[in-house]
C-alpha cells in the first residue's frame, strides 16, 4: 500500500490574512499545514496501519509520501506532516511555479505522482477537501483528471475492499449538497476527503523530535520533466487584476438583554427594513 | 452588448432555483443567454426560463458506447461536465456559468479540463472589460476583494448565491429545447446509491436563503428557538459545525461546509471561530445573539445581544409575527 498525500503551505486562518502584488501574503511564521490537509494524512495512515494490522502488508511496509508545491517556506507544512507520521515529504519548487493556477497546481502534482509511480505502483492518491485560502475544492478533481484515474471526492466515509483478484474496491460515502451518495472506484484512485472523515492523531514527542531533522526532498520541475511554463502565472488561464482590503464594518450595535433583548433584535431588523 | 453566447447550467432542470435565476440575470449583462440541461425541463420551467430571457435549452441526449443514460447517473459531476463541454462545443459558447454547489464545482473544473478553460470558483460579480470576463472574489473569510480576468477564450465560472438581484428580463422570450448528442467514456467510476434528502421544513435551502439562522454550541443541542425565529423570518436555518458533528442539525455553515452570504446572518450560541467565519463573513448584516461577552463573533457583527438564545430568539420570533405589516 503506496499513498501519496498532496498537501498545501497556507496562511493560518487564525491570523490576519491578505495580499501584497495580488499575490496571497505568505509569511513563514504564520504559513501552516492546510488543516484539511490533517485529514488527508490521517486517512492515509489510517489505511496503510490497517493493511499491516489485517496482515495485507508486513510490519514494516506501506508508505505515505506527502507532496507539497512550494518556496522553501513550504517546508513547515512538511515538518508537520512528519509530526503526524508520514513516511516522507517532498517539496516541488521553482520560482517560476508562483501563480499558479488550479490547472498549473494539478499538472505540477500529478508529475510529482507520475514520478513516484516509476520507482514502485502509487495505489492512492488523498487530497483534503480544500485548501483554506483558496477554497476551490477543484484540484483533487484536476488531479484525478490530469492523471487519468478514477476520482472519489469528498469522502466522510471511506473503505477498502479485499485485495483479491485483480484491482482493490475503494468506496467511498459522501454528502454532497442535498443527497448522500455512495460511490466506488477500482485502485489506483484519487481520493479526497472532508473534515468529517477522520479525527486527525496528535503528534506523539518521539516524532516531534525526528521531525525536525528528517530529510525533506527537493524536486525541480525538470526532475519532474515537467516545462515550468504549463504552471505559474506563465501558464495561468486568469490573471490576477486586483485584491484589496474590504472596508472595515462600522462599530457594531450591541444589547445587554435585560428582558427586553428580543424585542431590541426584532427592533433592528424591523427599522433596518431586513424582515 | 456584445454577440458572446452565455450558457447556463439547469440541473436538475425539474426546478428552477433562485441560484440559477440569479445566474440567468448576471448572464443577461454579458451577453446572449441559453440554458443546458441533463434532462427535459419542465413546462413550467420553460415558462420561468423564458421570463428571464432564456431563448435556447440544450438538452443533453446522453449515451455510453451506444447505450442512452438515464436516472440519477445523469446528476454525476463527470457526466454534467461531459454535456457542459460538449454544449459549448455544439454552441461556440464564450462563457458557462453554475452555481457554487460542490457539485456544480467538480462538474465545473472537469469541463474547464476538457475545454482548455479559465476556471474561477465562487465569484461574487462577472463582468467584461476589454473583451475579457472578468470575476470578482470576496475571499479569506470576506476580508478582500480580488478581481481576476480569464485569458482563455472560453471562461467557465461558479457564482456564489446571492451574488445578484434575481430580476426577470424586459421582455419574455418563448424558449425552444433542442437536443444535442453527449458521448461520455466509461466510467470506473459506479454510483452505487443516491439518496435525496427530503426537505419537509418548507424553508428555504441554506445555501440560497436571503435570510439565515444558525445555532451553535450555545444551543445546547435545542434548535427549537433557532427554529422559531428562522420560520418567523421565512430565513433557513443552519448550524455550526461543532453542533452539526454533535449531530445536532444536518447542515453547518463554515468554510467547510454551505459558505453562505445572506441579506441577513443571525448566529445564536455561536462564538464564531474562524472556521465558522469563513462560511459567513460576506453576508451583508451580521447579526450575533451570544451569552459570552467575550466571543469574536461580535467583532464582526452589526448587531448584538448579550443574553440567553432561549430567551431572546422566542421574544425576537413574537415581536416580528406581531410587527410585520
Amino acid at each position: 500500500m503506496r499513498i501519496v498525500v498532496t498537501a498545501k503551505y497556507v496562511p493560518d486562518i487564525n491570523t490576519e490574512r491578505g495580499f501584497e502584488d495580488c499575490r496571497v501574503v505568505r509569511d513563514a511564521g504564520e504559513g501552516t499545514l492546510n488543516e484539511l490537509d490533517e485529514n488527508a494524512i490521517e486517512a492515509a495512515l489510517r489505511l496503510v496501519e490497517a493493511e499491516r494490522a489485517s496482515g495485507g502488508i508486513g510490519p514494516d511496509d506501506g508508505e505515505v509520501i506527502v507532496v507539497t508545491m512550494a518556496g522553501p517556506d513550504g517546508d513547515v507544512a512538511l515538518r508537520k506532516a512528519f509530526q503526524l507520521g508520514v513516511d516522507r515529504g517532498i517539496r516541488v519548487t521553482d520560482d517560476a511555479l508562483a501563480g499558479s493556477d488550479y490547472f498549473g497546481t494539478a499538472a505540477v502534482l500529478a508529475a510529482a505522482v507520475r514520478k513516484l509511480g516509476e520507482h514502485a505502483p502509487v495505489d492512492l492518491v488523498v487530497t483534503g477537501m480544500a485548501a483554506l485560502d483558496g477554497l476551490g475544492s477543484v484540484v483533487p478533481t484536476l488531479l484525478g483528471a490530469e492523471l487519468g484515474l478514477p476520482t472519489l471526492n469528498l469522502a466522510k466515509k471511506v473503505e477498502l475492499g479485499p485485495a483479491e483478484g485483480s484491482a482493490r474496491t475503494l468506496t467511498i460515502t459522501r454528502e454532497i449538497d442535498d443527497a448522500t451518495e455512495r460511490l466506488s472506484a477500482p485502485l489506483p484512485a484519487v481520493l479526497s476527503v472532508t473534515d468529517a472523515a477522520n479525527q486527525p492523531r496528535f503528534p506523539g514527542f518521539k516524532l516531534i523530535m525526528a521531525a525536525r531533522t528528517k530529510e525533506i526532498e527537493v524536486w525541480s520541475p525538470a526532475d519532474l520533466g515537467l516545462d515550468p511554463a504549463v504552471a505559474g502565472v506563465a501558464g495561468a488561464r486568469t490573471r490576477a487584476l486586483s485584491a484589496a482590503p474590504r472596508p472595515e464594518r462600522a462599530e457594531p450595535e450591541i444589547v445587554t438583554d435585560k428582558g427586553e433583548g428580543g424585542v431590541a433584535l426584532a427592533d433592528f431588523l424591523i427599522r433596518n427594513d431586513l424582515v | 452588448m456584445t454577440n458572446r453566447t452565455v450558457l447556463v447550467l439547469l440541473e436538475p432542470a425539474t426546478e428552477v432555483r433562485t441560484s440559477v435565476l440569479e445566474l440567468l440575470t448576471i448572464a443577461r449583462g454579458l451577453g446572449r443567454v441559453e440554458a443546458v440541461a441533463m434532462e427535459a425541463p419542465t413546462v413550467e420551467v420553460l415558462a420561468q426560463l423564458g421570463a428571464y430571457g432564456v431563448g435556447c435549452v440544450h438538452q443533453a441526449e446522453i449515451a455510453r458506447a451506444g447505450v442512452h443514460v438515464s436516472g440519477d447517473e445523469r446528476h454525476l459531476p463527470a457526466v454534467v461536465a461531459a454535456g457542459l463541454a460538449a454544449a459549448v462545443r455544439h454552441t461556440d459558447a464564450d462563457v458557462v456559468l453554475l452555481p457554487t454547489s460542490f457539485a456544480a464545482k467538480e462538474a465545473a473544473a472537469l469541463a474547464a479540463h476538457e475545454l482548455g478553460a479559465g476556471l474561477v470558483i465562487d465569484a461574487a460579480a462577472v463582468r467584461e472589460a476589454d473583451g475579457r470576463i472578468v470575476a470578482g472574489k470576496r475571499v479569506f473569510a470576506g476580508a478582500w476583494d480580488t478581481e481576476c480576468a480569464v485569458t482563455t477564450d472560453v471562461a467557465v465560472v461558479t457564482v456564489r448565491a446571492n451574488s445578484a438581484v434575481a430580476q426577470p428580463a424586459e421582455a419574455a422570450v418563448e424558449p425552444v429545447t433542442e437536443g444535442f448528442a453527449v458521448e461520455v467514456a466509461p466510467s470506473p467510476v459506479a454510483l452505487l446509491s443516491r439518496e435525496v434528502k427530503a426537505d419537509t421544513s418548507g424553508r428555504p435551502p441554506l445555501d440560497q436563503a436571503a435570510v439565515v439562522v444558525a445555532g451553535g454550541r450555545g444551543t445546547d443541542g435545542d434548535f427549537g428557538p433557532v427554529e422559531d425565529l428562522a420560520d418567523a423570518l421565512g430565513a433557513a436555518v443552519g448550524a455550526s459545525r461543532d453542533a452539526a458533528f454533535e449531530g445536532w442539525w444536518d447542515s453547518y455553515v463554515g468554510q467547510t461546509g454551505v459558505t453562505v452570504a445572506p441579506r441577513v446572518y443571525i448566529g445564536a450560541g455561536i462564538s464564531g471561530a474562524p472556521h465558522h467565519r469563513g462560511g459567513m463573513q460576506a453576508s451583508q448584516v451580521i447579526v450575533a445573539v451570544n451569552s459570552d461577552p467575550e466571543a469574536p463573533i461580535f467583532e464582526i457583527c452589526d448587531f448584538a445581544v448579550v443574553g440567553q438564545l432561549a430567551d431572546v430568539l422566542p421574544q425576537a420570533a413574537a415581536e416580528i409575527r406581531k410587527r410585520r405589516p
